[in-house]
């Protein structure tokens, strides 16, 4: 119907093409809705999650030691995709931004304010986890590394942004900021990911993502991809639970602005009542 | 003394909760330690060598950049008047705010300094001395500072005019704050210089509140 529709309209059927596209946005945009599908979701999703994250720790646990950095080359299986989820989640964010700003979505700002803790803590045990390696095989817990350093500006940023999320008590406001600074500091990604090719200096270039193919043996490649998805997995059972945590903190706030809106209008209505007869008299 | 309990946890609440800016001062001087060796180079020997005094720059600012909430915040929703004319001395009010301020905003600083030596390569010894040479130090700067604070909010002037006010009065407090934390990096006396800062902070507590209590009294109208 919709083809026959295209052919004689086009206009028209680019307009409905738009008008069902906007349909469910907004199905989605509904708060309740929302609520009600996650926690229908919610336990299927962390049962997954859990199951993805053991097998990934078993086969990281039995992945063959380097012939070079011996056992400590297990360390990346929790490094390398905290890393990757800590440029990934700011790239949601920054979705989630066009969507506060272009669409006005509802939800868009609750997930980008409930992803920016989940990304700083990612990006903060990236940090953590790589000092943790570096040390036995650089002999120092820190290097002033390109790329370490690019990592350590986002975990910067990551705290600026929460920052200026709570420096403003009214989240559709503090939500356009943190939007604006979002899409800002989406320039820092490329950046992180391109830095090991103009700085090539003690960290080692990028071995799985590049041209060529990866680099890496095949057995240190699945528990790699599957501790990266475990770890993915996690972030959307982490966003969507502290997403719905900030719907109903929103509700009761706006409950409590309601009651306190309700007391003073009482409190405004009784005094009238005591000062009209005074005046009238 | 229960009024000063209640102002201290009054303001320590205020300063944590959103809005408040005694974090965004941690946040500030992780940034400033950072951008540092962006300026003089990845060279970790040489930020071994400059560590010191790159904390110590960087808490001095951190510190700075929090002072003009300690009493503009109060002045704008009009409870400075009320401290102004209750029953406790003003003086002691002034202190009081004082030290919530440093709990609030100067504790942290210290507590991330660790984090940042390991940035800058320094080994325990040379952290433990910058942490507890700040430890000292901080105090002054909070409580020297404070006068600056209340010049401001009696003129109606925050920010730049705060730093060009306060940072001269801190120069004793750095040098000696550096000082110490070097001499006891390289073994050198550490006692001498590092009574010379207690003694600055005890100074500073003296006439720090004095000093507020008399430009607030003046000031304010």
């Amino acid at each position: 119907m919709i083809k026959r529709n295209c052919n004689l309209e086009p206009i028209a059927c680019e307009a409905n093409r738009d008008y069902q596209e906007a349909m469910t946005l907004i199905d989605l945009a509904n708060p309740s809705k929302f609520l009600s599908l996650t926690a229908r979701v919610l336990p299927w999703l962390a049962a997954v999650t859990a199951i993805v994250l053991a097998i990934g720790l078993y086969q990281s646990a039995t992945a063959p030691d380097d012939y070079q950095q011996g056992a400590t080359v297990k360390i990346m299986f929790v490094h390398v995709p905290n890393a990757w989820l800590s440029m990934l989640v700011w790239g949601v964010m920054s979705l989630a931004a066009l969507g506060t700003l272009v669409w006005r979505h509802p939800l868009a700002d609750v997930a980008a304010k409930a992803a920016a803790p989940i990304g700083a803590a990612f990006t903060f045990l990236a940090l953590v986890t790589g000092s943790l390696w570096g040390r036995p095989m650089w002999g120092t817990y820190w290097e002033w590394d390109a790329r370490l350093t690019s990592v350590l500006i986002l975990f910067l940023m990551y705290l600026g942004l929460i920052a200026l999320w709570r420096a403003v008590e009214d989240p559709s406001r503090a939500a356009r900021a943190a939007a604006v600074l979002t899409l800002v500091g989406a320039i820092n990604l490329p950046i992180i990911k391109f830095s090991v090719d103009w700085w090539n200096t003690l960290h080692q270039p990028a071995s799985v993502m590049r041209l060529g193919g990866p680099t890496l043996d095949r057995a240190f490649l699945v528990p790699l991809l599957m501790m990266a998805a475990a770890f993915s997995l996690l972030f959307v059972t982490l966003l969507l639970a502290a997403m719905r945590n900030e719907i109903l903190r929103r509700r009761l706030r706006s409950l409590q602005m309601m009651q306190a809106r309700a007391f003073s209008s009482e409190v405004d209505a009784g005094s009238r009542e005591k000062t009209v007869p005074f005046g009238a008299a | 003394m229960t009024a000063q309990a209640a102002l201290i946890r009054r303001d320590i609440r205020i300063a944590v909760r959103v809005g408040g800016g005694a974090l965004i001062g941690v946040l500030f001087f992780l940034t400033v330690v950072v951008l540092m060796p962006f300026a003089v180079g990845p060279d970790l020997a040489l930020l071994t060598r400059l560590g010191p005094a790159i904390l110590w720059l960087g808490a001095l600012l951190a510190s700075l950049l929090t002072l003009d909430r300690l009493f503009m915040a109060d002045h704008e929703d009009g409870s400075l008047d009320l401290i102004v004319m209750s029953r406790t001395p003003l003086e002691l009010a002034c202190a009081t705010k004082a030290l919530a301020h440093w709990m609030a905003a100067g504790l942290p600083l210290i507590v991330a300094t660790p984090v940042l030596g390991l940035l800058l390569n320094l080994d325990t010894r040379s952290t433990a001395a910058v942490a507890l040479t700040l430890l000292a130090g901080t105090p002054s700067l909070t409580f020297t500072g404070m006068i600056g604070a209340a010049l401001a909010v009696t003129l109606h002037r925050g920010g730049l005019l705060l730093a060009v006010l306060v940072l001269p009065l801190s120069i004793p407090v750095l040098i000696f704050g550096v000082a110490a934390s070097q001499a006891a990096i390289s073994g050198l006396s550490f006692g001498a210089p590092f009574s010379i800062l207690c003694a600055l902070s005890l100074v500073s507590f003296v006439v720090g509140p004095f000093a507020a209590a008399a430009s607030l009294r003046h000031g304010l109208d």
